[in-house]
């Protein structure tokens, strides 16, 4: 953590930015007035600083960012038509491998669940990205170091069974996860540029290729 | 002081190790916990060094003026510590600004003893002058140590801090789309094997917020309040926030008013 490079340089525009992205403040808002766009920007804008490889960048919403970031509003009636029209949205940015092969190696896919490095303000610019994986799935029942947030994906393909279906679904939600739930806690590995294909590749295969320990 | 360490924690982490214990690998980490915790509580909470270098940091004289820390006014009046950290943050008039525990002692550092505070917002966690600030947090939230919280929200200031907190605390962004909801928004999860707290209740933000700040047996370091959020935005893949800024100021708001009337037990120690 000491040897990181550690620039302090003020967010510049990012207020402005934010402004545009932020949701329209309305009566739906669960936040109070006093939590206003301007001076939520403000504090944005002066409470955070680059660090590392990390900049104040970071801060900009997308839309669907910004349509999750108000749960009330996106669990209304109103935010279930938007959600359906994120859902959408994300499933069109899915892009399905070129060779048409969806499953690599799940040794190597092992590896991607396990880790949980990458894109911190103390990782360096050519650390390699974990998948995070076991942070919030159980996957292989050997690992018993898994987290909960996401649902227990043991025997994922036996379940789910290896077809073409089962595969173009499951590369969808890893690669986008908002194209099936607009809020998803799970992370866009595809869509975000997290994950490289390869790795998604044997990820895939850790979760349905018959010899992988998940489906023994 | 002895009696102020938290054997109930320890008989918790004992039980809640035994009861998991089916695979080999596990009981092996399991005894190292527990012996970690044995070891840190061998001579009592390890944070105590901390709260007594604290206050001998509150007490001597020291900055461009060579005064002490003593007539620092934590919200109950000039000098006034006991009581003073479980009604943080408040509405301070002097600064007219809503204030955590560490950005009212920068604010006394500069007024009271004359120093250039910027070094100490700029500093590194674990270096020196972050270590000072840290130990004092340790001293002052340690004589809180058995009161309830009692946050106000009343004053137009505070409830903006809150509702710019609770606004922060939802705000998703990054290449992970992470927000503090995340990972402590739903009961019951766990990041590996790490209990994540649901901290929009009651419950939750009284398990984060009453125990800190907290010796750490995994990494040897007492760390404050704002020393946990700010790993927690690393975590984010945020950018760091700025220490003792209002953003980190507001975050606590939501966090104190959400634990409202549990029993502050600092300082606490953790895994
Ligand atoms: C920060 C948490 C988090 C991380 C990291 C995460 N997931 Fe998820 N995942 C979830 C949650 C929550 C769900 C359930 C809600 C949903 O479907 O959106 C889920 C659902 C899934 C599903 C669908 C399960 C089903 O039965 O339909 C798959 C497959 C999946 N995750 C795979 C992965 C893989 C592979 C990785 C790592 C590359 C990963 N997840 C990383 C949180 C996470
Ligand atoms: C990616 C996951 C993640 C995110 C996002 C996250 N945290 Fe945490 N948080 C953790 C983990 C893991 C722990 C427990 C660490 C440990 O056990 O050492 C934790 C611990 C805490 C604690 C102490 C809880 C206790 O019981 O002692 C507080 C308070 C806290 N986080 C607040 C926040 C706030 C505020 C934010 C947003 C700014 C946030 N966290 C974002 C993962 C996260």
């Amino acid at each position: 953590m000491t040897q990181t490079i550690r620039k302090i340089v003020p967010a510049a525009a990012i207020a402005a930015a934010l402004l545009s992205a932020a949701p329209a403040a309305n009566a739906q808002s669960s936040w109070g007035k006093q939590a206003d766009d301007k001076s939520f920007a403000a504090m944005l804008q002066s409470g955070f600083q680059n660090a590392g490889t990390v900049t104040t960048d970071r801060l900009k919403q997308d839309e669907t960012q910004a349509f999750c970031s108000n749960p009330a509003k996106a669990n209304s009636k109103a935010g279930a038509k938007k959600a359906a029209e994120v859902e959408k949205a994300s499933l069109a940015t899915v892009k399905y491998p070129a060779d048409g092969k969806f499953l690599g190696d799940w040794k190597n896919g092992e590896k991607v669940a396990q880790s949980g490095r990458g894109l911190t303000w103390t990782d360096s610019a050519t650390q390699a990205n974990g998948g995070n994986c076991y942070n919030c799935h159980q996957i292989d029942t050997k690992e018993i170091s898994y987290g909960t947030i996401g649902p227990s994906l043991h025997n994922y393909g036996k379940l789910k069974g290896n077809t073409e279906q089962t595969q173009r679904e499951t590369w969808a939600k890893i690669f986008n996860s908002k194209s099936n739930n607009a809020c998803s806690n799970m992370p866009r590995f595809g869509h975000m540029g997290i994950l490289k294909e390869q790795d998604m590749k044997d990820i895939m295969a850790l979760l349905l290729d018959p010899n992988s320990p998940v489906n023994k | 002081m002895g009696a102020r360490i938290p054997s109930a924690l320890v008989v918790a982490a004992l039980c809640s190790v035994a009861s998991f214990g089916v695979v080999a690998q596990e009981k092996d980490d399991a005894a190292k916990g527990i012996e970690a915790y044995r070891e840190a509580l061998k001579d009592g909470n390890p944070a105590e060094l901390f709260e007594m270098s604290g206050e001998e940091l509150w007490r001597k004289p020291a900055g461009p003026k060579n005064v002490s820390l003593e007539k620092c006014d934590l919200g109950l009046g000039a000098g006034k510590v006991e009581g003073a950290y479980a009604q943080l943050p408040r509405y301070f008039k002097d600064t007219n600004k809503v204030q955590d525990l560490e950005s009212r002692l920068l604010t006394c550092m500069s007024t009271l003893q004359g120093v250039d505070t910027a070094e100490y917002v700029k500093a590194r966690f674990n270096t020196a002058k972050k270590n000072d600030l840290v130990a004092l947090t340790a001293y002052i939230s340690g004589a809180s140590n058995g009161k309830k919280v009692k946050v106000s929200t009343k004053h137009p200031m505070e409830k903006q801090a809150f509702e710019l907190g609770k606004r922060m605390f939802f705000y998703q962004a990054g290449p992970h789309d992470f927000s503090c909801a995340t990972c402590h928004g739903e009961d019951g999860r766990r990041i590996r094997l790490q209990d994540l707290p649901n901290i929009t209740k009651h419950e939750g933000a009284l398990a984060g917020w009453t125990t800190w700040p907290a010796y750490r047996v995994s990494s040897g370091q007492m760390w404050s309040m704002q020393w946990r959020i700010n790993d927690c935005f690393r975590q984010q893949r945020f950018p760091e926030p700025v220490y003792a800024s209002d953003l980190t100021v507001a975050l606590s708001m939501f966090m104190a008013a959400n634990a409202n009337g549990a029993t502050i037990q600092t300082p606490g120690i953790k895994r």
